[in-house]
């Protein structure tokens, strides 16, 4: 990869105010980063960051979008004056996709910016190559994995040349596999480029080998810390794992257990088959033998396209099985039928609960408060009962202080805790999560565990799709682990 | 989507320009809607069928393609047929139905008219990527980059909707609100879904748009094009060959006599 140089970053009490906000996201910021540095920007959910790096790469928009204060440069210029010079990956693989053909889309940037024909495939072939991407130039994008796709997003943003390379979030919907990839590509990148980079993540372990200094932002404006990451970890370990940082080796606290005893299997597979389109369309995984009992909880593993999300979904009633049998017991039945597809959409709500891997898939209305009363009136509970039962369930997942706003709203951690309270609201025998741990920072984590946790002791049953190797540790009475779908080709 | 996805092919129809296959589509379908005559949407379907070989298209794929067209095009016969405008000798009464030589003859012309403008609009799609037409539409017809290359993402996101659709449906039954029988209900839950689709492809969209302001769309830097799009002779003899076969239809439906100005 051909050197180009790094960019110095310069904030001077900068400040950023998004338009229909009280509060700033970021004020009274003085920071400098010289050429070459690889920077971990850490804080506390809401502390501003994505706001910084949304900054950086100049896509805040103009003066209807919200009021800066102070200077943010670049190489001593305003950033959305010199495209080309920052380049941005951003957490979701999908929204960052442009062009239907993977050579396309790395040359998109470059053809903004203006890079002849002939030198524009030239940096193509480079960038995929130094991200690892071994692909033509024409492959289907569609066809791309989640840390696939991440790389591809990084080698457009390498094709322009960036001076300051920003990653917000870029692993974090992304399995272990996936994780690795990209960020040994960036490592790589970085390394042979010599551009600057800066990089937003709670994991902090998975960064480690690759920056050189860790910066915390406060959560009122400024700077909390900043130095050598060794340093800085050290000395501020509380105040961040207080934050929800994952601090390296500060493991997070298994919740204590006080198992209650189990009344017998509630849902029973043999041999099922399971398909994204139930009985139409092909099987995604086949053969799965397991059983879920009362009071205890199943962990699904595996490597991407294996089926975890679909089996999930079976059991949870929601896909009709594509072969084999599932049967649930009396105990889970309750006089519904031994079949949770045929169940009509009112008997699952006290059956099973399913909280999807995307939150914003199942939100229903306008407020949160609204949200959590979905389920107990569709259950038909008096107007008192359901609201006391909201009540209870705003102030124990933390979210009484947004009981009013519009859940599309809430940050990662607060949408994650409503989805899961709007299916604990019509307190469900059986609870079905799809990825519950996906991006969540470390104190979300740990509310998240201990819930669950309490949930399965006090005798409720949980199936669980996870990569979450701490999760499993905490959580799981038994493992069913898939492979990789020898059809998936096929069926993708 | 892979009706939709174009057809791999590296015969000569895959290397027109998208744009001349554009024009030489529209100029036949524009004039075709000039006139509700048989003969001349007749005359013009059939000179497209005869460069059907050329399409780059196998049989079953053609067939698979312009299956729509096979139901749409008998569907609209028969309907004209029955409850069209009476006129002429009355060939067959029942109760309100009525079937006259008026009404055949504008069955006819209809029927002939949704599969000479479908055929060559189907073949269009079926063997035109969307990259490849966008380039062409920036390229060679000087539209605003922004605005095609703008729409080109958004279609990318349009494939995604099936799939969000289907969760959507889940995460309604999950929530216990899927159930109620009849087309009221029905109604209600699809419109609440259809909502729920649009709120997430907007925040889809404008995290798309933040990627591409990223890697500089929309910026002042002058644009270049990374796939050139040429329009050569060739691209221009389809157009002429397109330019043919309407003037054609006009000109044999105006010997005919059946040349109907629908303006006039």
């Amino acid at each position: 990869m051909t050197t180009a140089s790094g960019a110095r970053v310069d904030a001077r009490g900068w400040g950023w105010r998004h338009a229909g906000r009280l509060r700033p996201a970021v004020s009274e910021l003085d920071l400098v980063v010289e050429p070459g540095e690889r920077v971990l920007l850490l804080g506390a959910s809401g502390a501003g960051k994505s706001t910084l790096l949304a900054g950086l790469a100049g896509v805040l928009g103009g003066d209807e979008e919200g009021d800066a204060t102070g200077e943010l440069l670049v190489d001593g210029r305003p950033p959305a004056d010199q495209r080309g010079r920052v380049g941005l990956v951003l957490q979701d693989p999908d929204s960052q996709v442009v062009l239907a053909r993977v050579g396309d889309d790395v040359a998109f940037g470059c053809e903004n910016v203006g890079v002849p024909r002939d030198e524009t495939w030239r940096r193509v072939d480079e960038a995929l190559d130094a991200v690892g991407l071994d692909l033509p130039r024409s492959w289907p994008t569609a066809q791309l994995s989640g840390g696939q796709k991440q790389r591809l997003a990084l080698a457009g943003a390498l094709a322009m040349r960036p001076g300051l390379v920003l990653l917000d979030e870029p692993t974090a919907n992304l399995d272990p596999e996936g994780v690795v990839e990209v960020r040994d590509a960036v490592g790589r990148v970085v390394e042979a480029s010599g551009a600057t980079l800066v990089v937003v993540e709670h994991r902090v372990s998975v960064w480690l080998p690759v920056v050189d200094r860790v910066v915390v932002l406060a959560a009122g404006g400024g700077v909390l810390a900043d130095g050598r990451p060794d340093e800085v970890l050290g000395r501020e370990r509380e105040r961040l794992t207080e934050a929800g940082v994952w601090v390296p080796g500060a493991a997070p606290a298994a919740p204590v257990r006080h198992r209650a005893s189990s009344a017998g299997p509630l849902l029973q597979a043999e041999q099922l088959a399971v398909g994204r389109r139930g009985t139409r369309g092909p099987a995604v995984a086949t053969g799965v033998d397991l059983v879920v009992d009362d009071a205890r909880a199943v962990v699904l593993t595996g490597p991407n396209g294996a089926g975890k999300s679909t089996l999930a979904l079976t059991l949870a009633g929601l896909l009709a099985p594509a072969g084999g049998s599932l049967r649930a017991a009396d105990l889970l039945a309750d006089g519904a039928g031994p079949s949770p597809s045929r169940w009509r959409s009112r008997q699952l709500l006290s059956r099973v609960g399913t909280v999807f891997q995307d939150p914003e898939h199942q939100f229903l209305t306008a407020t949160v408060r609204r949200e959590l009363a979905v389920g107990p009136e569709a259950l038909g509970e008096s107007p008192a009962e359901v609201g006391s039962r909201v009540d209870e369930l705003l102030a124990r997942l933390r979210l009484d202080h947004l009981a009013g706003a519009n859940p599309f709203t809430l940050s990662g951690g607060e949408k994650r805790r409503l989805s899961v309270a709007t299916v604990l609201a019509s307190r469900p025998r059986l609870l079905v999560l799809d990825e519950p741990t996906f991006g969540q920072d470390a104190r979300t984590w740990r509310e998240l565990v201990a819930l669950l946790a309490a949930l399965v002791d006090e005798g409720r049953s949980m199936v669980a799709v996870t990569h979450d190797a701490e999760f499993v540790a905490a959580l799981a009475d038994d493992v069913v682990a898939l492979d990789r779908a020898p059809a998936r080709e096929a069926a993708s | 989507m892979s009706l939709l996805a174009a057809v791999e092919t590296d015969r000569l129809v895959g290397r027109l320009n998208p744009v001349a296959k554009l024009l030489a589509a529209l100029v036949v379908s524009l004039v075709l809607l000039l006139s509700i005559d048989a003969v001349s949407a007749g005359v013009a379907l059939v000179l497209e069928l005869l460069l059907l070989p050329w399409a780059g298209l196998s049989a079953r794929q053609l067939l698979r393609r312009t299956a729509p067209l096979w139901i749409a095009a008998p569907t609209s016969v028969l309907v004209t047929a029955l409850y069209g405008r009476d006129e002429g000798p009355v060939l067959l009464q029942l109760w309100w139905i009525s079937v006259t030589d008026g009404s055949l003859a504008l069955a006819l012309a209809i029927g002939l008219r949704i599969l000479a403008v479908g055929v060559p609009g189907i073949v269009l799609l079926a063997t035109t990527d969307p990259t490849d037409l966008a380039d062409g539409l920036a390229q060679v017809l000087r539209l605003p980059a922004r605005f095609v290359l703008g729409g080109l993402a958004g279609l990318r996101l349009a494939g995604l909707f099936a799939d969000d659709w289907r969760q959507l449906a889940l995460a309604r039954r999950a929530r216990g609100v899927a159930d109620g029988r009849g087309p009221v209900a029905a109604a209600r839950r699809f419109g609440g879904q259809a909502f729920s689709l649009l709120v997430l492809s907007v925040r889809r969209g404008s995290k798309l748009a933040t990627a591409m302001e990223a890697k500089g769309f929309g910026s002042d830097a002058t644009r270049t094009w990374a796939r050139p799009s040429r329009f050569a002779a060739r691209d221009a003899a389809l157009v002429a060959v397109g330019v043919l076969i309407a003037a054609a239809a006009v000109a044999a439906a105006v010997v005919a006599g059946t040349w109907e100005f629908v303006l006039a």
